[in-house]
């Protein structure tokens, strides 16, 4: 077991009150393993990453719970600790690689720092290293791209070149929130290629983070569907994309326009929008945008239970 | 104005052309000439949805921003029913505004964050209308429940609004002159997957009501598919694949639309690896220095000697449908 999250719990001290990020996640992540989480913006999916990486340091955060990265808590390790593994053993890749890079360096001098952050090598030993990884991921000419600039490159490019700095250690997890988002298909469907062949190759644990649920079926083994800060269902791909079980993972599956076929004159879309994490309803989050909601749905909260597919629905668990 | 004359163009442009000039004399490279477009025949007929697609950078915004005549055109014709509006002054421009609206893709950025949206939807109406404000006010309001707000919204602020709400205030800032056509750059791309149907459905009821001809822009092809009629396929500035939009997904004929259509990801309940997927190499050549010949050949897998010197034509090889290629599927 690479990562085990219990519980996880994290809210923000607001002036409008306390806003409930993330309302108990748990979930759990073998080697080598992709895991997609999808949902909607504000559904919880980044904070609880974040979390993770032990990147939430807002002094009016609250985060409980337990997460365990390869059985050692993580959750009020000291920073010193933290940095250790991070970049190292535990990688993060963002969705706009321009934040993950400095314009005023090389990608080159920029990977190779962060090898000798973690590592006690010689500069022209992690250089080389750099040329490898640069390679690794479909540079077409390596060494000449170690001299350019983040300005010099393409969003694709840098988004490569951010993916090289995040397998520099050898990560044993990968966190990538929204990795091929700002891209274009073309170059995304590059990119979801590399994270396949990286899991096989490095044996990377790899949480996949999107709001796409066609990039999740094409590349996850697991899936976990989040809404306001819960998980609402999750199950294996098959499982999930072939027997959808919740409301909001059927109706999200259903407002996605079909690529062949016959066209629907109009969409099955989702009524409202997703609620404000400061006004939760009392019961199910998604009870008030639901089409099968009924009495249990306004005043209870429903539990996600146990089982590799599950889902937090009362009519579910009624069937 | 509909009806017999359906078919009949409502916008037209004949190897229209934007060139932007970037740098000084005193840049490294010295003064360059971009060309965004470069030649690009398009006619959109009445009541109809012209989806254009393509990587980011092919040109698609400009080239709409060039139909509203927001960007000056270097090349080429621009006609609106008809009439050449290619180089018309400003103010000859005015009335013809009107007629033809845009939305943008971010609704937060196109609304002032400090006026009442109320005020923001009424503002094209006090300009345009010869209309008492009691008459504008009725007409508010009749807009707000045209794209599904409540007549209490009329005194909220844009940021009081969601994403999808926010959207639907530039809609109807857009529909309030009763245009005839709409272009819509990346209307649902900022909204959540819930949000985006609704606002699709919404532009499908309000085409039908207003009988508005729209050209749609957008990089997720799945919406594209279903809001549009036809689509347009564009690469480097140029149009590649022009046909009805079911049949262009189905059996596209140029090399690039069929690439561009297998990398989206879909939904599959079967083991994955049943669908082919053409996996593109390299990046989308700068515009600066565009490839010889075919502009699409340093990517394309069928590429041969004749593409690297010979630029295809935009032909119409079968009714409706048109391709740029020396070799293309069909």
């Amino acid at each position: 077991m690479i990562l085990s999250v219990r519980d996880l719990k994290v809210s923000f001290r607001t002036n409008d009150g306390l806003v409930r990020a993330i309302d108990g996640v748990s979930f759990d992540l073998e080697e080598s393993e992709i895991l997609g989480v999808v949902g909607e913006s504000g559904s919880g999916k980044t904070v609880s990453l974040l979390a993770v990486m032990g990147l939430i340091t807002d002094p009016n955060a609250s985060i409980e719970g337990s997460i365990r990265y390869k059985g050692r808590e993580l959750v009020g390790l000291p920073a010193r600790e933290l940095r250790r593994l991070r970049g190292n053993e535990i990688a993060m890749i963002f969705q706009d690689p321009m934040t993950a890079l400095t314009p005023v360096y090389t990608i080159g001098w920029q990977i190779a720092e962060q090898i000798r952050a973690h590592q006690n090598i010689s500069k022209a030993k992690a250089m080389v290293r750099v040329e490898e990884l640069l390679a690794e991921v479909n540079f077409p000419n390596p060494h000449e791209a170690m001299s350019r600039y983040p300005h010099q490159l393409s969003g694709g490019m840098r988004q490569r070149a951010v993916i090289a700095m995040a397998l520099s250690c050898n990560p044993a997890l990968l966190v990538a929130d929204e990795p091929t988002t700002a891209l274009d298909v073309t170059v995304q469907a590059g990119i979801l290629d590399l994270v396949r062949k990286l899991r096989a190759t490095h044996k990377s644990a790899v949480v996949f983070i999107t709001h796409d649920m066609g990039v999740v079926s094409e590349l996850a083994d697991r899936v976990m569907v989040m809404y306001a800060g819960r998980v609402v269902e999750r199950g294996s791909r098959m499982e999930l994309f072939s027997d959808p079980r919740h409301p909001y993972t059927r109706a999200l599956l259903g407002s996605i326009p079909p690529l062949t076929g016959e066209k629907p004159r109009r969409l099955p879309a989702i009524p409202g929008s997703p609620p404000s994490l400061l006004r939760l309803p009392q019961g199910c989050a998604f009870g008030p945008r639901c089409p099968v909601h009924y009495e249990p749905c306004v005043t209870d909260r429903p539990e996600l239970g146990i089982g590799t597919h599950a889902a937090a629905c009362f009519r579910v668990a009624q069937a | 104005m509909s009806g017999p004359m359906t078919d009949s163009p409502i916008l037209e442009t004949r190897s229209l052309g934007k060139r932007f000039s970037i740098g000084t004399r005193f840049s490294a490279e010295g003064k360059r000439t971009v060309h965004a477009v470069d030649n690009v025949s398009l006619t959109v007929r009445r009541g109809e949805t012209v989806g254009l697609v393509g990587e980011s950078g092919c040109g698609k915004s400009t080239l709409a921003r060039c139909l509203v005549r927001l960007y000056d055109i270097s090349d080429g014709e621009l006609l609106f029913e008809g009439e050449d509006i290619t180089s018309k002054s400003l103010s000859e421009l005015r009335p013809l505004r009107r007629r033809l609206q845009m939305v943008f893709q971010d609704p937060s950025a196109s609304l002032n964050p400090r006026r009442r949206v109320g005020d923001l939807v009424a503002e094209p109406l006090r300009i345009h209308g010869k209309l008492s404000s009691r008459e504008i006010t009725a007409r508010v309001a009749e807009l707000f429940e045209l794209v599904g707000l409540l007549p209490d919204h009329v005194m909220r602020y844009p940021h009081e609004f969601s994403g999808g709400q926010r959207q639907r205030v530039g809609i109807a800032r857009a529909i309030a002159l009763n245009p005839d056509l709409v272009v819509l750059d990346e209307p649902v791309s900022a909204l959540d997957v819930s949000v985006q149907a609704q606002i699709v459905n919404l532009l499908a009821d309000l085409q039908e009501k207003l009988n508005l001809t729209y050209i749609f822009i957008a990089h997720d092809l799945s919406v594209v598919r279903q809001v549009s009629t036809r689509i347009a396929v564009m690469y480097l500035g140029s149009i590649v694949e022009e046909g009805p939009a079911e049949e262009v997904f189905a059996t596209s004929a140029h090399p690039y639309s069929q690439a561009l259509i297998s990398a989206v990801p879909v939904v599959e309940t079967t083991p994955s690896g049943t669908r082919k997927r053409i996996i593109l190499t390299g990046d989308v050549p700068s515009p600066l220095k565009p490839p010889s010949g075919c502009r699409f050949h340093p990517r394309c897998p069928i590429a041969v000697d004749r593409c690297r010197t010979e630029r295809p034509e935009l032909r119409e090889y079968r009714p409706g449908r048109k391709v740029a290629c020396h070799f293309p599927t069909v």
